[in-house]
């Protein structure tokens, strides 16, 4: 597979001034410029992204990511070393896009597709898409300034994601858009993925990077500390570097990193097109984990949130009174549901491993898996179906 | 020649920029573009009022046009002038201004200079088409003479976006730029014929019982050439000499140059430190 990022011995520098008052005169009496130390924010980076993968890259707070996603945009020029990228790169930094405040979020929508290197003609062909995608027609004519946070991070990533990258850089900025909106930037970053396209993401919610990423790379004070597949990463951020600082571990109990849940396959009898299944149907939803090491009796959850991001529903194993010792390597539970009774529309499963205590969650994965349902012989309204027969009376 | 072609290859994004620039100077103003002709209506008044009526300043009677109109002859050359003066601390500006977008996206910033000249531009042609048409009206018959007042504004932006480029990204670094330039502006304005005639300046100048040959000093001024210029074909309908227009022309493509040098290397680290 060929690399779409190189990051090739990066090292970037930043200047700290010890007094920032930008005056040619202080810098005269000084004899030379401002007074300033050097801060090493990258150190001799090196690492590849390969075509159509999801990396993610994680961190303590200023501990060198955004500085790296935005070399990797040409924003900033590394001191050291080179970034090589293949296709088009589009970047969706901190707090969203560049966008003018004055100006309405139509005419942003021109100005940084052109930025891009769109010709008009083609922003012309992408706009209803972009506009349809970032759910803000009502307001596309109004000055930017006046859209609320996530409004604004909902047409940057419009407009990033529309305007057909090879490689799309996302910086911890989704998490401002409501439920909703994220699960549409899952589906829509997920059909990205299918179609060959490379993605790299910065987030400090590890479950999304587990989630979302194929490898990761760990940056510590600007040094890199680990690349290599999504989980191991996940693992050793957690036992190396927050196990150090108690403060943090607050994210580190979502993941114990002893046992991982992998994904979810949907089982149907009539093996109907993946993922499609039809309102009362029988399914069987098979949760696969790794484990790495043993542990005794995990209770297994999952629970289904539709589209509009409304919990339907939730069960565990324990209720059922399943116990079962689970030893490394890796395996599967199946819930089997013999008749899915929920109205047609999408939902979005969530899976959680706790300990028998059922106190702490071993690992939690928010958006698992997606799979809609469709009506077939039996129809309903409202958000679920009772599944009941109607007889005639005597 | 690498930076000709970028210009090309970008000239979407330039023009974009460009029609930002535009529609978001006059945002929210409710006599919007007319603000754009006002401006210098009202400085023409000013200097008409206080150096023609109040000093009594007198225009030179234009060889061959006959023409003797004192706003006439100040119109020829303030407006190039208010292109020049606006150009520069603009431009100045530009990248303090759109930091947000430095810090967000990559291209070539060089464009953002570029991109307010050419906003500037838009209205010194529609400044230029009126003072054309009113002094067309006035009997100067300025037409054959259009083509070289081309190759001037084209020179004349060359010059603005060379000092745009030379000076913007050091404002980056040093904010005092902007001030020395809001400083030096009015000096630069009075030692250019725009209020007066150059025939106001003495050629010698006796000083300590020496002689300096001041107009020689003045006139190497290239922006006194390029007023001049500007005169030439306007107000007198002559052609100004060669040697003035190469004098410009040296000028406007050396600053370009190295203007351009100067803005790659600091280029490198503006998004830090915008
Ligand atoms: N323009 C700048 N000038 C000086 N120092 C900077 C600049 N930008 C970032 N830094 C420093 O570089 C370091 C890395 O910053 P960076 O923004 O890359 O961190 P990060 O990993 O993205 O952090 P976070 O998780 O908080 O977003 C920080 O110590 C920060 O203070
Ligand atoms: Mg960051």
């Amino acid at each position: 597979m060929t690399a779409a990022v190189i990051v090739d011995h990066v090292s970037k520098r930043y200047r700290l001034y010890h007094e920032r008052n930008q005056s040619l005169k202080a810098s005269l009496l000084r004899g030379r410029r401002a007074r300033y130390e050097d801060f090493m924010a990258l150190d001799d980076v090196s690492f590849e992204i390969k075509e159509g993968t999801t990396f993610g890259l994680i961190g303590e707070n200023g501990s060198g990511k955004s500085t790296m996603l935005k070399c990797m945009a040409r924003i900033l020029r590394p001191d050291g070393g080179s970034i090589t990228t293949r296709g088009k790169v589009s970047a969706l930094l901190e707090l969203g896009a560049g966008f003018h405040p004055e100006l309405s979020g139509r005419e942003n929508v021109y100005l940084n597709g052109a930025i891009l290197g769109l010709s008009r003609r083609e922003i012309d062909a992408l706009f209803d898409e972009i506009v349809d995608f970032s759910g803000i027609e009502q307001f596309i004519d109004a000055p930017v300034k006046n859209y609320s946070s996530g409004m604004y991070v909902r047409l940057g990533f419009a407009v990033a994601i529309n305007v057909d990258p090879a490689v799309l850089l996302i910086d911890e900025v989704l998490a401002v858009g409501d439920q909703e909106f994220q699960n549409k930037c899952t589906d829509k970053i997920n059909q990205f993925r299918s179609e060959g396209r490379t993605i790299v993401v910065v987030s400090h919610s590890l479950s999304s990077v587990g989630d979302l990423c194929d490898e990761a790379a760990l940056i510590e004070h600007g040094h890199l500390v680990k690349v290599g597949p999504a989980a191991e990463t996940i693992d050793h951020y957690l036992s190396e570097i927050l196990s150090v600082d108690p403060a943090t571990l607050g994210i580190a109990r979502r993941s114990t990193g002893e046992i991982k849940l992998q994904g979810v396959e949907l089982l149907s009898i009539n093996g109907g097109a993946p993922d499609v299944v039809e309102l009362g149907e029988t399914v069987t939803f098979r949760f696969h984990y790794d484990v790495k090491e043993s542990v005794e009796s995990p209770v297994f959850g999952m629970s289904l949130t539709s589209s509009e991001g409304t919990l339907v529903t939730g069960t565990n194993s324990k209720e059922q009174g399943l116990s079962t010792k689970v030893s490394p390597g890796r395996g599967y539970v199946d819930l089997v549901v013999p008749r899915l009774l929920v109205a047609k529309g999408r939902y979005h499963v969530t899976g959680t491993i706790y300990d028998s205590t059922q106190k702490t969650p071993i690992h939690e994965v928010g958006n698992l898996h997606t799979f809609e349902v469709v009506e077939g012989a039996l129809r309903t309204s409202g958000i679920t179906s009772l599944g009941g027969v109607w007889r005639a009376g005597a | 020649m690498n930076q000709l072609r970028e210009y090309y290859e970008r000239r979407e994004l330039l023009s974009n920029l460009v029609l930002r620039e535009l529609r978001s100077r006059y945002k929210r103003s409710a006599l919007g573009w007319t603000w754009s002709l006002l401006n210098p209506l009202s400085s023409v008044l000013i200097y008409w009022v206080v150096f023609g009526v109040f000093l009594k300043v007198k225009a030179p009677i234009g060889d061959p046009s006959g023409q003797g109109n004192f706003v006439l002859f100040l119109l020829c050359a303030l407006i190039p002038w208010n292109f020049f003066s606006n150009g520069v601390t603009q431009s100045i500006e530009s990248l303090v201004v759109n930091a947000g977008l430095i810090r967000k996206v990559y291209f070539p910033r060089e464009l953002l200079v570029a991109s307010t000249i050419g906003g500037l531009l838009v209205t010194f042609l529609i400044e230029l088409g009126v003072v054309i048409t009113v002094l067309l009206i006035a009997g100067n018959m300025v037409l054959p003479w259009l083509p070289i007042v081309v190759l001037l504004v084209i020179l004349q932006t060359l010059l603005v976006l060379g000092i745009g480029l030379l000076l913007s990204g050091a404002n980056v670094y040093f904010r005092d730029v902007r001030h020395f330039v809001n400083l030096l502006m009015p000096m630069l304005f009075y030692s250019t014929p725009v209020v007066y005639p150059i025939s106001y300046v003495p050629v010698n100048w006796q000083v300590a019982g020496r002689s300096i040959p001041l107009r020689s000093i003045y006139e190497m001024n290239p922006l006194v050439q390029l007023v001049s210029a500007y005169r030439a074909l306007l107000y007198d309908l002559t052609f100004p000499s060669i040697g003035s227009l190469a004098y410009i022309a040296v000028w406007s493509i050396g600053l370009v140059l190295v203007g351009q040098f100067v803005f790659n290397r600091l280029d490198h680290r503006l998004a830090e430190e915008v």
